[in-house]
């Protein structure tokens, strides 16, 4: 470190390129998942012309290939709307620019492409704070255009003045505050790379409405200027060669799979990995689809509510292969205590993840999907010099734990409809082509137990930051880059009421999603923590959706321009669940009834290490020491 | 814990110094002291940071320096194949009875006085951070009645130039 390396080099090398280099961008974009085009800067060059600041960056986002983008206008952006009005691009105009921002982020994890929202200076721009920040944390190519006070008046508290790039610091991957009308399209096509490309995450653009305003001359392709930008994409030999000889020796081993897995397009990979090597996957919140829930080699979700297998899976492994994860606390519970036999083969795209929380043994910086192709041909090298390690009484102490500690839980004592049954039912009733999409709390981790997950992109929720209300603007997001896929949001009745006026957008806009809210009345997860933690006392966790149906759910829906449907009882799940998926021309409301008192299980405790996994409340798994 | 130096190029953009600072407070490290200025590419300025740290989070904070699309090249300086210079003004009370004195301590530091007052002179000195808390050891019976430090600016020993190369040539 204290010598300049190879990587340090490699970030001060400097390069200018033109936006649309095929060979160049073609590598840092990711994979085209199910058609969708490359992230990167398209190939469509208008001819230069004479417009305002405003029209160049509609000018823009129509080269760089955007289809659609979610915003608000207001004072400082409005000569960016002029332009928009004549536009190929579609504008979906939301109710809060946080809409706009979760939508980008949905439609961006749905369809790998970049997401784009837009919104004015000062309110409009902070509103997106929370997008913003939620992007950083699950690393979505996201791209945030704010309009910002005119140049001369920055700087003097003017009406709708925040500083929205100082502001952004630390929750963006880059940001950018635009000085003249001519670099507007160098830095769009630098902010779409820099969101795309290298570890995905959003990047703002503030733009002055003087410099909105300026005429200026549009010409495309840009030359991007990003000397100290060159992300690493090839994994260093050795050490692929030291992971596959890992691999093939260690006599319990796991493949920690992450969401960069999914980032990278690299599911395909892993799966053939996984059935080379035979060894077990873990696959992380953020990574759900990334490998069929199905799969015989599948243990399930490690963390904090994670699988029994997958949990103690990590725990006891003697080699984790940690595949575009990043050893987050709600994965390692107390980092002490974690996988304290393990050898750790830890592969990212960014340098910082590796060694950050957890020590790792053989480093490797690439995509993913490059270090899984190259450590598929270094296994099977490895394999045929000498036979790999037989995993036989590995996999017998882990299918025991499967067959002994599966996911499950019990009907609710008083007789209420239980949380989880209906989440289940979801999932077998829609099929494995809908994309689910979840709020935070307690539904969300039911609905990453109890759905079966078998291709990817069809798992969103917000991993990092936990963003309460992130599920109907996303599966809205969704929805408009998928149109032709059954969108469903599954939420809670405390997330629900945080964002759910972008039904009204969705009704308008002529985007059916699907909403199912858990209702228990309560912030469930909170009041989760009060039952075990704080002594029954149910401290504002009481929302009166039960008690005093405030707000009535189905008329809320109603209001909104969407079909409201209630469902109380377990007879009546599935064929309201019907009656949801018959409808094609109109968003859809469930307020699903259910029990307060339901419980996620299994739970390792916050400040917990995994070893102390409960499987239900007071009962920890019985594991056989001697066994391992 | 111990002091580290690091050397930061950058592009010479506004707001990058920002971008730098704003990671080491949000990342938990202690800056013991900054420099910036620019290289001998006006597109480059070099910022030089002394940290309070040890190696294992200073290389994670060094990592995140460099996932910062403006940070060209870092790197640490040895102390003991690099030079470090900080520099010192300081107001020290010299009325004509210690005047002499003060002028004898002046010169032993090798350092100048820069401005003369009635009762005060007001010397420059450059040097390491050590020389330099010497100097204000010696001075401190007179009366320091104000001083002014610079961060610490470092540069390597030798022939060998960090910011050479094409990287950082300008654009």
């Amino acid at each position: 470190m204290t010598r300049p390396t190879p990587e340090t080099l490699a970030h001060s090398v400097r390069r200018a390129r033109p936006a649309t280099e095929p060979a160049a961008d073609a590598e840092h974009a990711p994979a085209p998942r199910n058609g969708a085009a490359p992230a990167a800067p398209a190939v469509r060059q208008p001819a230069p012309a004479q417009v305002s600041g405003a029209g160049s960056l509609v000018r823009s986002l129509e080269a760089l290939g955007v289809d659609v983008v979610f915003g608000i206008p207001g004072g400082a952006i409005l000569p960016a709307y002029d332009p928009l009005y004549d536009s190929t691009v579609r504008h979906i105009l939301v109710r809060h620019e946080q809409g706009a921002g979760h939508a980008a982020t949905g439609y961006a994890q749905a369809t790998g492409k970049v997401g784009v929202c837009i919104a004015t200076s000062g309110p409009g721009a902070t509103n997106l704070v929370t997008p913003i920040a939620d992007a950083y944390m699950d690393s979505v190519a996201l791209v945030a255009i704010t309009g910002q006070v005119a140049r001369p008046s920055i700087g003097t508290d003017a009406f709708q003045e925040a500083d929205i790039q100082g502001i952004t610091l630390p929750i963006t991957k880059h940001n950018f505050l635009v000085q003249t009308a001519e670099e507007i399209p160098q830095v769009l096509a630098e902010a779409f790379h820099l969101a795309s490309t290298g570890r995905p995450g959003p990047v703002l653009v503030d733009i002055p409405k003087d410099v909105l305003q300026a005429p200026t001359t549009f010409a495309w392709p840009p030359t991007l200027d990003l000397p100290g930008y060159r992300p690493t994409l090839h994994p260093h030999g050795k050490q692929i060669r030291e992971a596959a000889r890992l691999m093939t020796g260690a006599r319990r081993p796991v493949l920690y799979v992450g969401g960069g897995v999914l980032k990278a397009g690299a599911t395909e990979g892993l799966r053939r990995l996984a059935e080379l090597t035979g060894i077990p996957v873990v696959t992380t919140l953020m990574a759900l689809g990334a490998f069929p829930d199905s799969h015989p080699q599948h243990l399930g979700m490690p963390g904090m509510h994670g699988t029994v297998a997958a949990v103690y899976g990590l725990q006891k492994a003697d080699l984790i292969v940690a595949l575009g994860a990043r050893f987050d606390d709600r994965v390692t519970g107390k980092l002490d205590s974690f996988a304290p036999d393990a050898t750790v083969v830890h592969a990212d795209i960014d340098p910082a993840e590796i060694g950050k929380n957890r020590h790792a043994d053989v480093p490797i910086v690439g995509d993913a999907r490059h270090v899984i192709d190259e450590l598929i041909t270094a296994v099977t090298t490895e394999k045929s010099a000498h036979p790999a390690i037989d995993l036989g009484d590995w996999w017998t102490q882990l299918d025991d734990l499967r067959k002994r500690y599966p996911l499950g839980y019990e009907e609710p004592a008083d007789g209420t409809l239980s949380p989880q049954y209906v989440i289940k039912r979801l999932g077998e009733i829609a099929g494995p082509d809908t994309i689910f999409v979840a709020g935070v709390g307690q539904h969300q981790m039911w609905a990453s137990q109890f759905i079966s997950y078998e291709k990817p992109y069809t798992w969103l929720n917000s991993g990092g930051l936990g963003t309460m209300g992130y599920a109907v603007p996303a599966a809205m997001g969704a929805k408009v880059g998928k149109p032709d896929t059954v969108v469903w949001a599954v939420d809670g009745d405390g997330c629900f009421q945080m964002t759910n006026q972008e039904l009204a957008t969705c009704a308008l806009e002529g985007i059916p999603v699907k909403i199912a809210v858990i209702n228990n009345g309560n912030l469930g997860m909170v009041r989760q923590w009060q039952t075990l933690f704080y002594g029954e006392r149910y401290s504002n966790t009481e929302l009166g959706t039960h008690k005093h149906r405030i707000p009535d759910f189905v008329k809320l829906a109603e209001a909104l321009g969407c079909v409201g449907l209630r469902c109380e009882n377990a007879a009546d799940v599935d064929k309201t669940i019907e009656a949801a998926m018959a409808i094609n021309d109109a968003p859809v409301v469930i307020d699903f009834v259910v029990g307060k008192d339901a419980m996620v299980w299994p739970m390792v405790a916050a400040g917990t290490g995994n070893d102390e996994i409960m499987f239900a409340r007071g009962v920890r798994p019985a594991f056989d020491e001697d066994e391992i | 814990m111990t002091l580290h130096t690091l050397s930061v190029l950058v592009e010479n953009k506004p707001g990058v110094l920002a971008r730098v600072s704003g990671l080491f407070s949000r990342r938990g490290f202690n800056i013991d002291s900054l420099a910036v200025g620019e290289t001998e590419n006006p597109d480059v300025s070099r910022i030089t940071i002394v940290v309070n740290a040890e190696s294992s989070p200073l290389e994670q904070v060094t990592k995140q320096l460099n996932k910062l699309v403006n940070v060209l090249k870092i790197v640490e300086l040895d102390s003991q194949v690099s030079v470090a210079r900080e520099l010192l003004l300081v107001k020290v009370r010299a009325d004509r009875t210690a005047r002499a004195q003060v002028l004898e301590t002046v010169n032993l530091f090798r350092a100048r006085v820069v401005d003369v007052a009635p009762d005060t002179l007001t010397i420059e000195a450059t040097g390491t951070p050590d020389k330099l808390d010497a100097l204000l050891r010696d001075l401190e019976p007179f009366g320091i009645k104000e001083m002014v430090q610079s961060g610490t600016v470092a540069i390597g020993r030798g022939s060998r130039s960090i910011t050479a190369g094409p990287a950082l040539r300008a654009a």
